[in-house]
This record gives structure tokens, C-alpha cells and sequence, in this order.
């Protein structure tokens, strides 16, 4: 009698066990947030890109203005990828693309606009990456759809095709 | 008058230099307790990333605008989520995480405490 207790017990630890396991093996390791949406812009206070000016973020975000704002920097390579989508937001008069140059070289940032073209109407600097972490930001590139002063979305890694019409469809 | 000067120099350079060392001591036991999000098994103080990097000078400032620890701890939760701790809060999500090795150690404890009770008797 004793054994067969001792039995059943092991054979359910280790059914416990194996399915914990087996879980965690089909969740992705790449951690998100949960509560993304929603959030109330940051409160900040920025150099703009290649001037000597400082901006807070309340003079930045006006009401009833979609912004993408976009986190970039000459060095990153999805950035690249993601840029022709920049380009086309820019033709939608509904949105203001704001760029935060991250952890970048003033040179290299102006060779990488004049290369591909300028989609942001404003650029601001962090040159240190501590008003990426204000925004809950991981690195480059992220971007973030903002409308009255709430983040609506917030998108990690490059913008792709899906991500674009997702913003389209939102912004309409 | 002038040793009067030269103490209160020295109280003050001294005074100055132990919340120095208390900030940045502070700064290793907050950093020591942030996961690196984009490494794997590291903690903010270890890594040498660009994100970890830059967390490590937020906390610095963070500290230097007079936060607390729980305040920094607090400000990074709403930024990053939970995970960025790696000491866990007690909630809906890891009440098991917190209570299983309880339990194992109140039935562990009660099985020996019934096995010695036999073996008395």
C-alpha cells in the first residue's frame, strides 16, 4: 500500500515537472511588457539633434495629432530596413514623425538622413540612452504611435509591412 | 579661528564623501537586483550592454533627484514590467513561485515529524 502511494506521488511530481517544462518551452524567451498601451508619454527634458536647444516633452506632443515618435541611430542596421516605411507615414498628413537619435554620432546621423532622406519633423538627441529608458525602450529601433499624449502603441524592433498598415488603419 | 576653518573643512569634505560612497553603493545594491532585458542571465550591474549602461546612469540620477530605492524600483516596474526585478513581488502571477517551497517544507517537516513519532512509539 505504501509503496503504490509513493508510487502515484512520484509519477505526479514528475507529470508536474514535465509539464512545467513542456510549457516553458513553447514560450517565446523574448520578454515584452504586458501593459504597453495606454501609458502617458514621459515627462522629459531633451537636447535637439545637432543644436545647442533643449525641449521638454509637453511642448513636443500637442492634442489631436497622431506622432509616431522613432527611436534610431546610424549604426543600427533594422533601421535601415524599416526607413522606406518612415518615408511613407511622412506622406500621411494625419501623423508627425519625431526621431530620437540614440547613442549616435552627429556626423554619421546626418550622412545616414542625407543618404536615405529625412522622414522626422523634429529629431532630438540621447546621447547617453537615459531618455530611451524613460520610454521603456530595450535599444534600436522602437517606435511609438502617440495621440493625446498616451502611447496607443508601442511597437519593438523594425516597422515592417503589417506594423505599417496597422498604424494606417489606426490613424484613419 | 583658522582650526575652527580647517575642522569645519574637513567635517564637511568628509560628510561629503561618505553620502558619496553611499550613493554609489546603493546604485550597486539597486543594479544588482535589475535583470538585463536583452541578456541572458545577467544582471544590470554585470552587463556591459548599451541598455544596461544606460540603466545604470538613470538609477545614478535617479538616485541624485533623492529617490528611494523602492521609488526607483517602483519607476522601472511601470517602464519594464515585473520582470526587470529579480526579486519577485507577491501577486496573482507568483503567489505558486513564493508558496510551493513552503509547503513542501511544512509536508517534508510533517512527514519526519510522524516517521520520528512512530519510531518512538
Amino acid at each position: 500500500m505504501k509503496t503504490k502511494i509513493l508510487l502515484t506521488l512520484t509519477a505526479i511530481s514528475f507529470l508536474f515537472i514535465f509539464f512545467i517544462f513542456y510549457e516553458g518551452l513553447n514560450r517565446s524567451n523574448i520578454y515584452t511588457p504586458d501593459n504597453v498601451s495606454n501609458e502617458k508619454v514621459p515627462l522629459f527634458k531633451v537636447k535637439v539633434f545637432d543644436t545647442d536647444n533643449e525641449i521638454i516633452s509637453k511642448e513636443i506632443f500637442k492634442n489631436d495629432i497622431y506622432y509616431v515618435f522613432n527611436i534610431w541611430a546610424s549604426w543600427c542596421i533594422p533601421c535601415r530596413d524599416e526607413h522606406p516605411f518612415l518615408m511613407e507615414l511622412k506622406k500621411n498628413k494625419k501623423i508627425e514623425i519625431i526621431g530620437l537619435n540614440y547613442k549616435d554620432k552627429v556626423k554619421n546621423a546626418k550622412n545616414f538622413l542625407y543618404e536615405l532622406s529625412n522622414p522626422y519633423s523634429l529629431i532630438l538627441s540621447d546621447t547617453d540612452g537615459t531618455i530611451a529608458i524613460e520610454w521603456g525602450a530595450y535599444g534600436v529601433p522602437e517606435t511609438f504611435l502617440i495621440y493625446n499624449g498616451n502611447i496607443i502603441k508601442k511597437i519593438i524592433g523594425p516597422l515592417n509591412n503589417n506594423f505599417f498598415k496597422e498604424i494606417e488603419v489606426i490613424v484613419k | 579661528m583658522k582650526i575652527l576653518n580647517f575642522l569645519v573643512i574637513i567635517i564637511f569634505s568628509f560628510s561629503f564623501n561618505l553620502s558619496i560612497a553611499n550613493d554609489k553603493n546603493l546604485n550597486i545594491k539597486i543594479t544588482k537586483n535589475l535583470r538585463c532585458l536583452i541578456c541572458q542571465g545577467q544582471s544590470v550591474y554585470d552587463s556591459d550592454t548599451e541598455f544596461a549602461n544606460s540603466l545604470k546612469l538613470v538609477v545614478a540620477n535617479k538616485i541624485t533627484e533623492g529617490m528611494s530605492e523602492k521609488e526607483i524600483y517602483q519607476f522601472l516596474k511601470t517602464k519594464y514590467g515585473d520582470w526587470i526585478l529579480y526579486d519577485p513581488v507577491l501577486n496573482q502571477k507568483t503567489y505558486i513561485l513564493w508558496l510551493l517551497p513552503l509547503l513542501l517544507f511544512l509536508i517534508g517537516g510533517a512527514i519526519i515529524f510522524k516517521n520520528l513519532k512512530i519510531k518512538k512509539n
